[in-house]
C-alpha cells in the first residue's frame, strides 16, 4: 500500500512539474519577443525623429522641438492623435481587403526582425536559412499593399498598388543574387555565421570590401524596396496623390507609417549584418587589445556593447538613405523598372559569378 | 511540420506580431469617434463625384512583369541551397551551377528581346 501511494505521488509530482516546465517553457519563448517587439517600437520612434531632424538640418529648419526635449516624443504624439482619429471605410471599396492589407503590411515586415543578430549570437531564432527567410517573408508586403490599393476602390490607390507590387518584385531579383554571394561567401545562410565570418581582420574583414558591387546594388534595391525617395513612385503626391494610402486615416494609415519605417529598419540592420560586420568592435589597431574581444565575452556589459554597436552602425548607415531622400529627384515608371530588370539584374548575376570564381580559387 | 522545433519560435512571433494590428484596431475602435456621412465615405477623386468604379483592366505590362519575376525568383532559390555547401562540392557543381546560371541570363535575354521588359 505504502509503495502504491508513493507511486502514485511520484507520478502526480511528476506530470504537475511537467506542466509547470511546459508553462516556463513557454515563458522563455515569449519573454525575448517581448522584449524585441518593445525594442523595435523604441527603434522606429527613433527613426522617425532622426528622419524628421535630419530632414530639417537638410533643409536648415528647425524641425519637432515642442514635444519632449528636442522633440524626441513627436512620434509617439503623432501615433496617439492618429488612435483618436475617425477611422473612414470607403463606402464602395472591399472592407475586409481593406483592413487585412496593412495589418499583412506590418507582420510581414516585423517577421524578419526574426533571424537579425542583434548582439554577440544574440538573435530570436539562429534558423540555418537565415537571411533566405528574410527574403522570402519580405516577398509578402506587396500583397499587403495590392490587398489595400484593391480594396479601396480608388483609382489612386489601385495604381498605387499595383506600382508597388511591381517595384518591390523588380527589385527582389536584384537583391537576391546580392544575398547569394554573401552566403556564398561564408558557406551559410545562418546571420549569425556571417557575421562571424566577418570577425577575423577587424574593419578590413567586412564584406562592404569584399562584395562593393553587391553592396551598391544592395543598397540601391533596399531604398526602392522600402519605397524611400528616388524611388517613392506607389506613393508619388504629384500624380497618384497618396498611392494606395489615399482611402486610409486614423489607426490604419498608422500601421502603414509604422510598416514603411519598420522597413527602413529592418534593411539598415541587414545592410549592418550583411556588410558592415554586425556586433563586432570592427577596429583592429586598438590601443587596448582586449577590447577587440570585449563582445564576444559573456555578461551583461558584453551584450550591451555588442547591442550598442550594431545599433550605432544601423543608424549611422541610415544617414545614406534619408540625406538620398533631400538629394535625389524622382524617377520615371519605365526608368525604375529599366534600372531594376535591365542593369541591376544583369550586374547582380555578374557580380555573383565574379564572387563564385574568387571563392573557387580558395578552395 | 510539427517536428520542426526550430521553428516554435517562429510561429510565437508570428502570433504576437499579428496581435499589433488587432490591438490597434481594438483601442482604436474604443477611442475613435464616429460620424459618418455619404460625402465623407466617397472615394477621393480630386474633389469631384467618383466616376466609376476602379475595379476594370489595367495595363498587361503589370502581368507581364510578374511572369518575369516568377521565373526569375524561383530560379534564383535553387541557387541558395549550392551557395550553403559550395567549399564541400567543389568545381564540378561550380561548372553545374555556371551553365544554370547562364540558362537564367539566356532567359533574361530572350525576355528583353521579346520585349517584356519594356514600359512603354
Amino acid at each position: 500500500m505504502i509503495i502504491d501511494t508513493t507511486k502514485v505521488e511520484a507520478i502526480n509530482s511528476f506530470s504537475r512539474s511537467e506542466s509547470l516546465k511546459e508553462v516556463y517553457e513557454l515563458i522563455w519563448l515569449l519573454v525575448p519577443i517581448f522584449t524585441t517587439v518593445f525594442g523595435i517600437i523604441i527603434g522606429v520612434l527613433v527613426i522617425v525623429w532622426l528622419e524628421r531632424q535630419i530632414s530639417a538640418g537638410v533643409q536648415q529648419r528647425i524641425g519637432p522641438e515642442y514635444a519632449g526635449p528636442l522633440g524626441i516624443l513627436q512620434a509617439l504624439a503623432d501615433g496617439t492623435k492618429l488612435l483618436f482619429k475617425e477611422d473612414l471605410l470607403p463606402s464602395r471599396g472591399d472592407i475586409r481587403l481593406f483592413s487585412i492589407g496593412p495589418s499583412i503590411a506590418v507582420i510581414s515586415i516585423l517577421l524578419s526582425y526574426l533571424v537579425i543578430p542583434f548582439g554577440y549570437r544574440l538573435v530570436l531564432a539562429d534558423l540555418s536559412i537565415g537571411v533566405f527567410l528574410w527574403i522570402a517573408i519580405s516577398s509578402i508586403a506587396p500583397i499587403g499593399l495590392l490587398m489595400s490599393g484593391y480594396g479601396s476602390n480608388n483609382k489612386y490607390s489601385f495604381l498605387g498598388g499595383l506600382r508597388a507590387a511591381a517595384q518591390s518584385i523588380s527589385y527582389e531579383i536584384p537583391l537576391t543574387p546580392c544575398v547569394l554571394s554573401i552566403s556564398l561567401l561564408s558557406n551559410s545562410s545562418s546571420t549569425v555565421d556571417i557575421v562571424e565570418a566577418q570577425s577575423k581582420y577587424g574593419f578590413w574583414g567586412w564584406n562592404l570590401w569584399r562584395q562593393p558591387i553587391g553592396f551598391t546594388v544592395f543598397l540601391i534595391s533596399s531604398l526602392a524596396e522600402c519605397e524611400r525617395l528616388p524611388f517613392d513612385l506607389p506613393e508619388a503626391e504629384e500624380e497618384l496623390v497618396a498611392g494606395y494610402q489615399t482611402e486610409y486615416s486614423g489607426i490604419k494609415f498608422g500601421l502603414f507609417y509604422v510598416a514603411s519605417y519598420l522597413n527602413l529598419l529592418v534593411s539598415s540592420l541587414f545592410v549592418t549584418v550583411l556588410y558592415l560586420g554586425g556586433w563586432n568592435f570592427s577596429i583592429p589597431y586598438i590601443l587596448i587589445p582586449e577590447l577587440l574581444g570585449i563582445n564576444e565575452m559573456g555578461g551583461v556589459f558584453g551584450t550591451t556593447i555588442s547591442i550598442f554597436i550594431t545599433l550605432a552602425k544601423a543608424y549611422l548607415f541610415l544617414f545614406i538613405p534619408i540625406t538620398t531622400r533631400w538629394t535625389l529627384p524622382r524617377m520615371r515608371m519605365d526608368q525604375l523598372l529599366n534600372l531594376g530588370w535591365k542593369f541591376l539584374l544583369p550586374i547582380s548575376l555578374g557580380n555573383l559569378l565574379l564572387t563564385t570564381s574568387s571563392q573557387l580559387f580558395s578552395l | 511540420m510539427f517536428l520542426l522545433h526550430e521553428y516554435d519560435i517562429f510561429w510565437a512571433f508570428l502570433i504576437i506580431s499579428s496581435l499589433i494590428p488587432i490591438l490597434a484596431f481594438i483601442i482604436s475602435g474604443v477611442l475613435a469617434p464616429i460620424n459618418e456621412g455619404p460625402e465623407k465615405l466617397s472615394s477621393y477623386e480630386s474633389g469631384i463625384e467618383p466616376m466609376g468604379d476602379a475595379w476594370l483592366q489595367f495595363r498587361i505590362r503589370y502581368y507581364m512583369f510578374a511572369l518575369v519575376f516568377v521565373v526569375f525568383d524561383v530560379e534564383t532559390v535553387f541557387l541558395y541551397p549550392w551557395a550553403m555547401s559550395f567549399d564541400v562540392l567543389g568545381v564540378s557543381v561550380f561548372l553545374e551551377a555556371l551553365i544554370f546560371v547562364l540558362i537564367l541570363i539566356v532567359g533574361l535575354v530572350y525576355a528583353w528581346r521579346k520585349g517584356a521588359l519594356e514600359w512603354s
